[in-house]
């Protein structure tokens, strides 16, 4: 600590002056035990966290240890330019007609010659899902958010409501949304378009209505002068200011979207993820090293153009803040 | 435009002058938005036939759907009426159990020839059950089915809710159920609001016992097992209700909150030292800065689903791949947010710390950190409130917890009751974290974050 100190230094103090270092000591003091027993409480909880997960899985951490690194060394493919063959649907020199060299007979023919490759044809599906729900969640949730913005609808019962279904659809399990629609509609890429649309409503809505209060009511005082209706109000006073926000947000959660919708995918949603957990399921290396790749360089992608427009459409503001709730 | 007030040209001009950019707009600032829009529309046209929407719409099995969502908050018993060659019937329960072997059940009731009696409601919606007839009360009036070898058949004339489907008769009383009345047996669904046996299964001793007995139970009356008081007895049944499964969901719903807790609370671990690394004003090292950002961007663009597949394959299902997976993906990211926030600093506090003489690591600590700590708990909250809604799919892939849980339950196609039990789990546990986050964060950084 680099405060005064009155044992050490030159100086003496008056009997106000020692008062208040007591007093400022006595703080100091009081704030190391807080934190102390923060940390512990962290510490402890940490450790039976730890010691819980260990229990609960099915491999215990130490055991499986040795095993990860016999995994990593077993699960390569049998040429770097396999995992490049399996990603354009080339054929295999090691092909002996088991699915796992088998890279050529899922191509999907555009023309007789041109084909589009199957990993990514099914990333584009998967893609164009996270588009379509990031489209139609954020025209809902901009519908929604200005019905639960204080400044404009008061403290009632239309913001009440409109909040409380912002917060279930955002908090409500995507997987079930897409299980219960997969079970009506049958497999296929609606049911993950649904459970994603769903979830982007609930998270673009209240990062929407967030902003909504904190714009400038001075435009609206003044369209409400000349005798603007609400629609009017919100429309010319409101969402001028709102918009380039809105739009970010809107970048961001498309960003976050595609990620859900390979894991979606994942679990029965069709696209990307689906193909890869059954690469990585029946050891298909190749496959799995080509799909990981696609995912990666697709995904750095996005962010990268989406951080681009973002610059281009509200400057450097950061906003990375708020991730979680988005 | 009649009343419109009239301007004289020269005050015109003057407006015109004044403000060129209100009158003049650039072509793009005019039609931008439509022509944005039109080419979203013509975007979503595309998609909505490219992943054929409409068919699957109207292939839909929407019949099923209504049944589906009434298990949400509903439950049925369906017992089988099975033909006995001896002239009587008897009643055969399916494996989930929501009756004990004797119990009384009001609505299904035997009669004196040896037959069933089942009501829907009321006396006057109901199906008394022979082997060789079957009588169908709809609003009290009666229609008589004939059962033979090979059909049942019903009455001309009969109401919409009874329908002769091939050899066999569907009887629908709405939400109250409905009957398959066929030639060896009637099978009966009979619906009820609210979850069958939720607190204890047939087992128990406390089934069917209403509150009031339950509360005297627990608190005054005599102990059932001698060994233990009645309310730990309770719990014990509670948790152990075969139907049900509580302990397992509860304990699958603790895994998937620690999954969240851990992967993030150890991601801000290793983040915050690593976030000072990466900051271009801490340390003046180009090539270090510049390869921990890399490094970020790399674990953050590795999606969570890749980690928690790998993982899951090493460690097999449970918590650690999904800790493992939040951990990896939430490092890159919370140290890419961590690193922004440290370049943001003022510099003013670690030049003052530095002018009396500190070392570089007091000088971190004094001058840089009282600045970031706030922002950087605010950010670790926001992800640990993400991450505990993301926890639940992570372990839908295979990382365990209450995702899978529901996967499995989803699979069958009838434990939707369940479904409904669990994500109400899910949605108080993300509200509670939510709450608690923010109410930290305010406290933290003041309510403006």
């Amino acid at each position: 600590m680099t405060y005064f100190d009155a044992t050490h230094g030159g100086g003496t103090l008056g009997p106000g002056g020692s008062l208040m270092l007591q007093h400022y000591r006595q703080q100091i003091a009081r704030r190391r035990v807080y934190t102390g027993i923060a940390i512990v409480v962290f510490l402890v909880a940490l450790v039976a966290s730890l010691n819980f997960a260990n229990q609960a899985n099915s491999g215990k951490f130490f055991e499986r240890l040795p095993y990860l690194f016999d995994f990593i060394t077993h699960f390569v493919p049998d040429s770097p330019m396999d995992i490049f063959r399996a990603m354009f649907d080339l054929p295999s020199p090691y092909a002996d007609g088991s699915q796992k060299y088998d890279f050529t007979s899922q191509r999907h023919y555009i023309t007789d010659s041109f084909y589009i490759p199957h990993f990514i044809y099914q990333l584009i599906i998967t893609i164009n899902i996270a588009l379509v729900a990031t489209i139609i969640g954020a025209t809902l949730g901009f519908l929604l958010c200005f019905f639960a913005a204080t400044n404009l609808v008061g403290a009632g019962l239309v913001r009440w409501f409109t909040r409380r279904v912002m917060e279930i659809m955002r908090a409500f399990p995507e997987i079930v949304i897409a299980g219960l629609l997969t079970a009506i509609l049958s497999i296929g890429p609606i049911a993950a378009i649904i459970a994603i649309t769903v979830h982007t409503i609930g998270a673009l809505g209240k990062l929407f209505f967030e902003v909504v209060e904190n714009s400038d009511m001075k435009p609206d005082e003044g369209l409400r002068a000349v005798g603007a209706t609400w629609v009017e109000r919100v429309r010319f006073g409101i969402v001028p200011q709102v918009l380039p926000n809105f739009v970010s947000y809107t970048l961001l959660r498309a960003e976050i979207n595609v990620r859900a919708s390979t894991i979606i995918g994942a679990v029965g949603g069709g696209g990307i993820g689906e193909v890869f957990r059954l690469a990585i399921g029946n050891n298909h290396a190749a496959k799995t090293y080509a799909i990981i790749i696609l995912l990666f360089v697709s995904i750095v992608a996005i962010d990268q153009f989406s951080a681009w427009l973002r610059r281009r459409l509200v400057g450097h503001q950061s906003f990375e803040f708020g991730r979680g709730a988005a | 435009m009649a009343t419109a007030p009239a301007i004289s040209t020269s005050e015109r001009e003057r407006l015109l002058a004044t403000f060129p950019d209100v009158f003049q707009r650039s072509f793009m600032q005019r039609f931008g938005l439509a022509i944005g829009a039109t080419l979203t529309l013509i975007y979503l046209t595309i998609c909505f036939f490219a992943f054929n929407v409409g068919p699957a719409f109207m292939e839909g099995r929407w019949d099923r759907a209504a049944i589906y969502l009434q298990d949400w908050y509903s439950w049925r018993a369906q017992p089988r009426l099975r033909f006995e060659s001896d002239g009587t019937v008897r009643v055969q329960w399916s494996s989930r159990g929501q009756y004990p072997a004797d119990a009384y059940i009001f609505w299904l009731q035997p009669m004196q020839d040896g037959g069933y009696s089942v009501t829907y409601g009321s006396e006057r919606d109901r199906i008394d059950v022979t082997p060789s007839l079957v009588q169908i009360y709809v609003n009290g009036e009666a229609w008589p089915v004939t059962i033979t070898a090979d059909a049942a058949t019903a009455p001309p004339g009969v109401p919409p809710s009874i329908v002769q489907d091939g050899n066999k008769v569907i009887v629908d009383y709405g939400f109250q159920g409905s009957a398959e009345i066929r030639t060896n047996q009637v099978f009966v669904q009979r619906r009820f609001l609210g979850w069958a046996n939720f607190l204890f299964d047939t087992q128990s001793v406390f089934w069917g016992k209403s509150y009031g007995e339950l509360l005297a139970l627990a608190i005054y009356q005599p102990r059932i097992d001698p060994e233990r008081s009645n309310l730990s007895y309770m719990v014990d049944d509670f948790l152990g209700n075969k139907v049900w499964q509580h302990a397992d969901i509860l304990s699958k719903l603790l895994q998937t909150i620690v999954m969240a807790f851990v992967g993030t609370l150890m991601a801000t671990v290793v983040a915050f030292p690593l976030a000072f690394v990466a900051a271009r004003n801490i340390t003046r090292n180009r090539v270090a800065n510049w390869g921990m950002k890399r490094f970020f961007d790399f674990l953050r663009s590795i999606d969570m689903l890749i980690w928690a597949l790998l993982f899951t394959r090493s460690f097999g299902p449970g918590p650690i791949p999904g800790i493992a997976a939040i951990f990896f993906t939430d490092s890159g990211a919370l140290g890419k947010v961590y690193a922004e926030a440290l370049e943001n600093v003022d510099d003013r506090q670690r030049e003052g710390v530095k002018s009396v003489g500190a070392s570089p690591a007091v000088v971190q600590r004094y001058g840089v950190v009282p600045q970031v700590l706030p922002v950087f708990i605010s950010q670790s909250l926001y992800f640990w409130e993400s991450n505990t809604r993301s926890a639940t799919i992570i372990g839908a892939v295979g990382a365990g917890g209450i995702g899978l849980k529901l996967l499995e339950a989803m699979g069958t196609n009838a434990d939707w009751d369940k479904v409904a039990y669990m994500v109400l789990l899910i949605l108080l546990v993300v509200f509670l974290f939510d709450n608690i986050s923010t109410a930290i964060r305010q406290r933290l950084v003041g309510p403006q974050h």
